[in-house]
C-alpha cells in the first residue's frame, strides 16, 4: 500500500487539464488503495481520470476509453471493472484498489513485498510492452477472488475482456494458473 | 461528453418524480452502455439520477414459484446466483456468454434490458441514422451490415427503416423463459411481458422499448418452471468471447417418456428484439425430439428472412444453429 498518497492534494490546476469552470466541479472523496482523498470534480469525471489525471495514480492506464480493452481495469469493494465506465462521483462510498495498491510492505526489510500475480507475471514473462500489465494484473486479482476459474480454459475465458496487443497470452494464462495453483481458494 | 448534472436518487418515488420533471435526464446504474453512448454523443442527458443506492438489489423467490431479480442486481451477481444456475441455467449461460467480467461485474440486470443497439453507424454521429436521428436515414441498408437483423425490418407500409438488432444475450434466455418486466412511473406500477418489452423498428426505430417517459425497472419475474433440464444457449460469433453474437438461440424444452411437452426457442442477434414464434413452438409439442422436426421448426422461422448483403448468411446460419441449440437441449444430462 502506498503510504504517501494521503499527503497527495488534488492538483486540479494541471495545465495539461481541459478548462472546467470551477463552478461545475464538486467535492468527491474517493478511497484509493486504503486512502481517502477529497477532490473537487466536474460529475462528467470518469473514475478513470479521477485516478490519473487528479489523483496521480497513472498504475491504471487508458486504452480504448469505451471498455473494450480492459487497460483500465481496478478493483472496486473487491470486484473488477472498466474504471472508464463509471464515473468517479458513482464510487464516493466505494474501496477502490488499484495497481499501486496490490504490494504491500515488508516489514522485515521495509521493501515493498510484491503481489504475488506481480511476482508471477515477471516469472512467468507475462508482459511484452506492459502497457495492458497493470489491468491485467488488477482483472486477475479480481478472477482470483470471484473464485469460478478453475482450468486454464476458464481463465482464457474469463480474462478475455483483458486485451493484449503483444499477445503475451501465454504467459498471462501461464502466470495465473500459476497462482490460482498455489492459493486455489482467495488471494 | 457533454456537461451533465448529477444527483443520488434516494427512494424509488423520488427518482421517478425526478426524472419526469426533466425531459432530458436519464437514470444511470451500471453505466457501461449509458456513458459509453454520452463519450459518443450519441446519447446527451443533460440530468443524470443515480440509482444505485434504491433497494433493488436483491434476489428473492416470489409466490409464484418463481425468482424475482432486482433491476440492480448486478448480471455476474445473477449468473452465479445460486437458484439461477440450479433452476435457471439457461439464463446463467446466456449471461456469461455476453461481454467480459469487468463489464458484467458493473452491468446490472435492468441495464441490460435497457442497452443500446451496437450498430456502427447508430455509434457513428457523421453518419445518418434513423434510431439516432428520426428521418435521416439507414446507413446500414447499404452499407455495412454484418451484424445486422434478418428479421422483422420491414414495417408496415412495406419499407425498412432500421435493421438494427438488440445486443443482448440475457435478454434472448428471458425471452425463452416468459420472465415478465416490472415497472414504476408516473402513473403508477405496471408489468410488461419480456416478449413485449423491446419493439420491432417499423417506422419509429428511434424506440426501443414500450418503457414511457419517466418508467424505471424495478425488477424481472422469472417464471417458475427455468427448463433446468434441457436447455442450451447457443452463441455464434466472429471470436469465441467478448464479441456480440452474429447469431444466438436459447433453446428450452420439457420432454416427458420421450416426447416434447412444451418448447421454447428465442433468436439473438436477428432482429430488433429477441426473436421468438410461440406459433411453431407449439408445433413440437407431442412429438418426439428429433433432427426432423427441429429442422421443420428451424425452416419454418426463418420463412420471410431478409438478409441486406453482408448479413444474408445469418439465414442460414440461423436455421442450422436453431436444430443445434435444440438437439444439445435434447442431449444434455439431467442438471445439477
Amino acid at each position: 500500500m502506498n503510504l504517501t498518497l494521503g499527503t497527495l492534494l488534488p492538483t486540479n490546476e494541471s495545465p495539461s487539464l481541459p478548462a472546467i469552470q470551477t463552478a461545475t466541479r464538486q467535492p468527491v472523496t474517493l478511497t484509493v488503495n486504503g486512502v481517502k482523498t477529497e477532490l473537487q470534480l466536474a460529475p462528467w469525471t470518469s473514475l478513470l481520470d479521477a485516478l490519473r489525471e487528479y489523483m496521480h495514480l497513472t498504475g491504471t492506464k487508458k486504452g480504448c476509453d469505451h471498455g473494450q480493452c480492459g487497460a483500465c481495469t481496478v478493483l472496486v469493494n473487491n470486484k473488477r471493472i472498466n474504471a472508464c465506465l463509471t464515473l468517479a462521483i458513482m464510487q464516493e462510498d466505494t474501496q477502490i484498489t488499484t495497481i499501486e495498491g496490490l504490494s504491500s510492505l515488508d516489514q522485515t526489510s521495509s521493501s515493498s513485498k510484491l503481489h504475488p500475480l506481480q511476482r508471477a507475471f515477471i516469472d512467468h514473462d507475462a508482459f511484452q510492452c506492459g502497457y495492458c500489465t497493470p489491468g491485467q494484473i488488477c482483472s486477475a486479482v479480481g478472477l482470483l477472488n470471484e473464485g469460478h476459474a478453475k482450468t486454464a480454459d476458464d481463465v482464457r475465458e474469463l480474462m478475455s475482456g483483458n486485451i493484449c496487443r503483444c499477445g503475451a497470452y501465454p504467459g498471462i494464462v501461464a502466470a495465473i494458473t500459476s497462482v490460482m495453483d498455489s492459493q486455489p481458494t482467495t488471494v | 461528453m457533454n456537461s451533465f448534472t448529477y444527483a443520488r436518487a434516494s427512494g424509488i418515488t423520488q427518482a421517478v418524480v425526478e426524472r419526469s420533471a426533466k425531459t432530458d435526464a436519464a437514470f444511470i446504474a451500471g453505466g457501461t452502455n449509458l456513458l459509453d453512448l454520452m463519450k459518443e454523443n450519441v446519447a446527451r442527458p443533460t440530468h443524470l439520477i443515480d440509482i444505485n443506492h434504491l433497494p433493488l438489489t436483491t434476489i428473492t423467490s416470489i409466490e409464484s414459484g418463481g425468482l424475482r431479480l432486482g433491476a440492480l442486481v448486478t448480471n455476474a451477481d445473477t449468473a452465479y446466483h445460486q437458484q439461477v444456475t440450479q433452476r435457471y441455467p439457461l439464463l446463467s449461460q446466456a449471461i456469461l456468454a455476453g461481454a467480459s467480467a469487468q463489464l458484467r461485474n458493473m452491468a446490472t440486470d435492468g441495464g441490460n434490458l435497457m442497452q443500446r443497439t451496437r450498430c456502427y453507424y447508430f455509434y457513428d454521429t457523421a453518419t445518418p441514422c434513423n434510431k439516432r436521428e428520426p428521418g435521416s436515414g439507414c446507413s446500414a441498408i447499404t452499407g455495412f451490415n454484418r451484424i445486422h437483423a434478418i428479421l422483422g425490418t420491414y414495417a408496415q407500409d412495406q419499407q425498412v427503416y432500421c435493421i438494427a438488432t438488440h445486443p443482448s444475450d440475457m435478454c434472448v434466455a428471458l425471452a425463452a423463459l416468459e420472465a415478465v418486466v416490472r415497472v414504476t412511473g408516473p402513473d403508477g406500477d405496471r408489468t410488461i411481458p419480456l416478449a413485449e418489452f423491446h419493439r420491432l423498428p417499423g417506422d419509429t426505430p428511434h424506440l426501443d422499448n414500450v418503457l414511457q417517459d419517466g418508467e424505471l425497472i424495478t425488477a424481472i419475474d422469472l417464471p417458475a418452471d427455468g427448463f433446468p433440464d434441457h436447455y442450451a444457449y447457443l452463441k455464434l460469433r466472429d471470436r469465441s468471447s467478448y464479441a456480440f453474437a452474429l447469431v444466438s438461440v436459447a433453446a428450452a424444452l420439457d420432454i416427458q417418456d420421450g416426447q416434447i411437452k412444451d418448447a421454447r426457442i428465442a433468436l439473438g442477434g436477428v432482429a430488433h428484439r429477441p426473436w421468438r414464434r410461440p406459433d411453431l413452438e407449439a408445433t413440437l409439442t407431442e412429438k418426439a425430439p428429433n433432427k426432423t422436426v427441429f429442422q421443420y421448426v428451424a425452416d419454418a422461422m426463418l420463412e420471410g428472412a431478409q438478409g441486406f448483403g453482408h448479413n444474408t448468411f445469418k439465414i442460414e446460419l440461423a436455421k442450422r444453429a436453431i436444430v443445434r441449440a435444440l438437439l444439445q437441449a435434447t442431449n444434455r444430462p439431467s442438471a445439477v
